[in-house]
């Protein structure tokens, strides 16, 4: 893909016009430039990653050995609910959403998104719902203690008063989710460039256009079901209470008919992101673009079918086990797909190792470890021994940690000689790379072995047999968290200044991104590019 | 611009409607249950038993649990722990009710049979759990459950079941009554 940027006569005078902005704080409180709410919400995640982080510091703590040391189980709990509460909404989705409206207009030739003051808004309510979480903390009685998910009855009867704030800031999560996903898809739809037609686009579009669709069709139903937990609490409806002719399981079932899709949510715009890195640094074309296409409308449609795989310990019948069984199975097929094209696209590569590239290899790795772990869970009579335990932890932080943050650091190093226009210090990148890797591995791989020998997960003590593992994860925890700091010092090094980048930046990188200036001017593409 | 308003009204639409989708998952829930009996819901209209059979050859257990909530005061027991039936005989079995409190409590009993893909043969012709039962401080009761086994009752069951969980709903029952009933209490 080839692009002239044809500049217009009366260039100069909108160009005026436009670049206004007011200086401080207000220029961030009343912006609708993409840029700048794309660099908020990565802040905004980046800050919120450190909050959830030293949250999961005092689990490991709590856990470095047997036996209650440091925290009461209560707080114990109300630190595992809120870290899975600030990691899944205020990290991990804010960070895509920032990603998004960074790159989606630069790549698809829009000069902005489709709906700008839409967009300030979706960003500035997220802080005031986090804000209500955390404060919930800080509330006699405490924060939410009934682990991210909330299950009825623990967030219905036998929850503290924090549930109604707890429920108020979902809401304004959720919403924030939706006008953000609501706003990719109008973008996507209406703003491509001439030329640029639907299987020219960059697969983050793709995958960010399908993420946005599951967005508008389950965030609501959390919605939902936050909604009935608060009116099951405080207004006496028993959609969840046996005594009023209600059922805990239907809980279940609804939270999870969002929970799944909510899963391929925070991993879909991550495939998008590895399928941009690995073409550039293997210094080849795509394998098998249209089939990347596919495979991620097959895993978003599979999404919606496989929520009680969740659930199998709950005493459902034999069919609907098995078809959940099979259901969940069959979604390693597209994923199988994505990771085997990732490689072919590397086969005979002209490949080099800078820092995204090492990311999303280390990705394409450890989100297969994590995949293949989530098949061993979808075995209808192995998740009888491996519900609830340390095993589904190591599970999903394998898919979430190394899977969708390690996508979005790669993700950062990838484009922030864009954003910046200068290079980031390469050999502190990967101290950074390596540290994370090594850490990250040591933190979640002997999770795997004390959950098969049986640690349930969310219990601030353990049996004794457990003791050596969960000391070196809670060493590799540390370590995991201290290397993070070394990011923040790339971060900063490099917004202050380096090496200059070209407008290139990477010597095989290809898309419209690439075409415009590095740091990327305030407005790009008012007028439209030519796709040849 | 304008061509954006038709796709944000049809977006919008979309997430409204997922909304909805959310609580029409309790009612398609319900409904979802009572044709396939998963979860052990039985039930909770009575069943006529008229024209039902009496299978002779095949000799069914009852197994009878009755436990009281954790907040309901009442003592609440099953006149005996098991029952031997022929499936299409029609059987009446009591249930016992003490209120040892010094106020009228009203209960409701939550059925439920196990295992879950028996609960479509498991009849019942008349149930306290089809009403909330009232009962005054210090009385007992005797309270009826009319049943019989379906015959199609497939072969590999030979036990059921039936396990009630009896809440507290006096708080609710209180704000439904017309205000004068209570004071005429």
């Amino acid at each position: 893909m080839s692009v002239v940027i044809t500049e217009p006569h009366d260039h100069e005078e909108q160009h005026e016009h436009h670049d206004h902005k007011p200086g401080g704080i207000k220029r961030w409180l009343y912006t609708t430039n993409h840029k700048d709410i794309g660099t908020m919400y990565l802040i905004f995640a980046l800050i919120m990653f450190f909050i959830g982080g030293t949250m999961a510091m005092i689990i490991r703590l709590e856990l470095f050995q047997p036996g209650m040391q440091f925290v009461e189980p209560h707080f114990f709990n109300q630190m595992t609910t809120v870290h899975g509460l600030i990691m899944v909404f205020g990290a991990v989705m804010p960070a895509f959403t920032g990603l998004a409206n960074w790159m989606i207009p630069m790549m698809i030739g829009a000069p902005d998104m489709a709906l700008p003051r839409m967009n300030n808004w979706s960003f500035w309510i997220l802080p005031f719902a986090f804000l209500i979480l955390l404060l919930s903390l800080f509330m006699p009685g405490g924060g939410p203690s009934f682990g991210w998910t909330f299950y009825a009855p623990l967030s219905t009867t036998y929850s503290g008063d924090s549930t109604a704030l707890f429920v108020f800031s979902v809401h304004i999560m959720g919403i924030s989710s939706i006008m953000g996903a609501i706003n990719v898809i109008v973008t996507i739809w209406n703003m491509r460039a001439p030329g640029m037609t639907w299987m020219k686009m960059p697969l983050f579009v793709w995958t960010w256009f399908i993420t946005a669709f599951l967005l508008i069709m389950v965030m609501p139903v959390l919605a939902g079901v936050v909604t009935m937990v608060l009116t099951d609490k405080y207004f006496g409806t028993s959609f969840f209470d046996a005594a009023g002719g209600g059922d805990p399981v239907l809980f279940q079932h609804i939270f999870w008919f969002f929970g799944h899709p909510e899963v391929y949510i925070m991993i879909l715009p991550a495939f998008g992101i590895v399928s941009a890195i690995i073409p550039t640094f293997a210094r080849k074309k795509l394998f098998g673009y249209a089939s990347m296409v596919y495979a991620t409308a097959s895993i978003a449609i599979l999404s919606f079918l496989v929520w009680a795989h969740h659930m199998f310990t709950t005493g459902m019948p034999v069919f609907a086990t098995l078809f959940f069984m099979y259901a969940t199975m069959l979604i390693a097929v597209p994923t199988g797909v994505k990771v085997f094209n990732w490689v072919a696209t590397m086969w005979r590569g002209a490949m080099t190792f800078e820092v995204p590239m090492m990311f999303a290899l280390a990705f394409i790795v450890l989100f297969t470890i994590g995949g293949f772990s989530g098949l061993m869970l979808a075995i209808t009579p192995a998740d009888f021994q491996y519900h609830d335990t340390y095993f589904v932890v190591a599970h999903f932080h394998y898919v979430l940690v190394t899977g969708a943050i390690f996508s979005i650091v790669a993700a950062v190093y990838y484009w922030l000689p864009k954003w910046t226009g200068n290079m980031y210090d390469e050999s502190l990148g990967r101290w950074h790379f390596w540290c994370s890797l090594i850490s990250v591995n040591l933190l979640f791989f002997p999770m795997h072995f004390v959950g098969l020998a049986g640690m349930p997960r969310r219990i601030p003590d353990y049996a004794l047999q457990f003791a050596d593992f969960n000391a070196f994860i809670s060493i590799g925890g540390f370590l995991f968290g201290l290397s993070q700091l070394i990011f923040v010092w790339v971060l900063i090094k490099c917004a202050r200044g380096g090496v200059k980048a070209t407008d290139q930046v990477w010597e095989g990188a290809e898309g419209l991104e690439w075409e415009v200036p590095s740091p990327a001017p305030y407005h790009t593409f008012e007028t439209p590019p030519v796709i040849k | 611009m304008a061509q954006n308003k038709p796709l944000i009204g049809k977006l919008i639409l979309v997430a409204l409607a997922m909304f909805g989708f959310g609580f029409a998952l309790v009612p398609l829930y319900d409904v979802f249950c009572d044709l396939t009996g998963i979860n052990g819901k039985t039930a909770a209209v009575a069943a006529t038993g008229d024209n039902a059979v009496i299978d002779t050859s095949r000799v069914i257990t009852i197994e009878f649990l009755a436990r009281p909530n954790k907040d309901m005061p009442w003592v609440f027991k099953p006149e005996v722990q098991t029952m031997t039936v022929h499936p299409g005989e029609i059987h009446i079995m009591n249930y016992l009710a003490e209120n040892p409190t010094g106020r009228l409590i009203v209960g409701q009993a939550v059925p439920s049979v196990s295992p879950g893909q028996a609960a479509l043969y498991f009849n019942k012709i008349e149930c306290f759990c089809f009403s909330q039962q009232q009962l005054a401080g210090g009385k007992d009761m005797l309270m009826p459950l009319q049943f019989y086994v379906d015959p199609a009752l497939p072969a590999q069951f030979n036990t059921i079941t039936l396990n009630y969980t009896l809440y507290d709903v006096t708080q609710a029952w209180t704000a439904q009554q017309p205000q004068q009933d209570i004071i005429g209490e």
